[in-house]
């Protein structure tokens, strides 16, 4: 469990730094979504954020490329609908993980407690079913 | 001390941590979600350490972004259940989507643009555009 406390710990630090250093909430589908449509002014930040990521895993993938196995497989017809419902629902609940699980739940607020409560029980759902009911393949 | 360089350094630290903890790897998720079978509890620890620095940051932070009034309406339960279901199926939630897209996994190529692809339908459908990460507070305040 030291890489999880480790990794949620560095995790933290990241939104944490954008909180206090910028007043700004890492949540990640939040960040996306303000690319997506832009507001004039409110872009650089949210560009360096994203490329910060992606900076720290291609970094990390060139050390250990292993770190990234996805571990599972899944059909492209799957994928896509899983993207489009995670693309969707982040939206409509305005956060993720990152959002309302971190931030959110960091902050009390009871959107975010009931949000993140519905997406864990419902994605434990789903992976009941995929793993118990239908043999783990999708 | 707005600047690009807190901002990339942020999500450096951000994304380091996600690979670090493995979350950025679908089967270390769902090996989390699936409390019917063998149990990893990962991702509570990553969450519960995440948690803990942002209570303290929360305190420190001069200037905190306005929660939404919105209550617990049908939007936010809605958005969550789609959400749920897409991150369960998939393995991915959007942090993670990130990172493995960059670095060319698989699942992700597909993933990561549909999920953009969704984004894009909320925005042209959604008249309105929420955004939680703070700059609405700022917009509004100055309104």
């Amino acid at each position: 469990m030291k890489e999880a406390a480790l990794g949620g710990l560095l995790i933290g630090l990241g939104a944490a730094m954008m909180l206090v250093l910028h007043g700004r909430i890492a949540g990640i589908a939040g960040i996306l979504g303000g690319i997506v449509r832009p507001t004039r002014g409110d872009l650089s930040w949210r560009v360096a954020f994203i490329l910060g990521m992606v900076a720290g895993g291609v970094g990390l993938y060139l050390y250990r490329p292993a770190w990234f196995e996805a571990g599972i497989t899944r059909s492209p017809l799957i994928l896509v609908g899983a993207g489009l419902l995670v693309g969707v629902g982040t939206r409509l609940a305005n956060g993720c993980t990152s959002g309302h699980g971190l931030c959110g739940v960091a902050r009390f607020s009871s959107r975010s407690l009931v949000a993140t409560g519905v997406f864990m029980a419902v994605a434990a759902a789903v992976v009941f079913l995929v793993n118990h009911v239908l043999g783990g393949a999708l | 001390m707005k600047s690009p360089l807190v901002a990339f350094t942020s999500g450096l630290l951000f994304s380091v941590g996600l690979v670090i903890s493995g979350m950025v790897r679908p089967a270390k998720i769902i090996a989390f979600l699936d409390f019917g079978g063998r149990w990893d509890p990962s991702l509570a620890f990553v969450m519960a350490a995440g948690v803990a620095v942002l209570i303290v940051a929360a305190r420190l932070a001069p200037r905190l972004p306005m929660l939404s009034s919105d209550g617990i309406d049908g939007q936010l339960v809605g958005g969550a259940v789609l959400f749920g279901l897409g991150w369960g199926l998939a393995g991915y939630c959007p942090g993670p989507a990130v990172v493995a897209f960059a670095t060319g996994q698989r699942n992700a190529l597909w993933f990561f643009p549909s999920m953009i692809l969704g984004m894009a339908i909320y925005r042209a459908i959604a008249g309105r555009y929420r955004d939680e990460t703070g700059a609405a507070a700022v917009d509004s305040a100055s309104a």
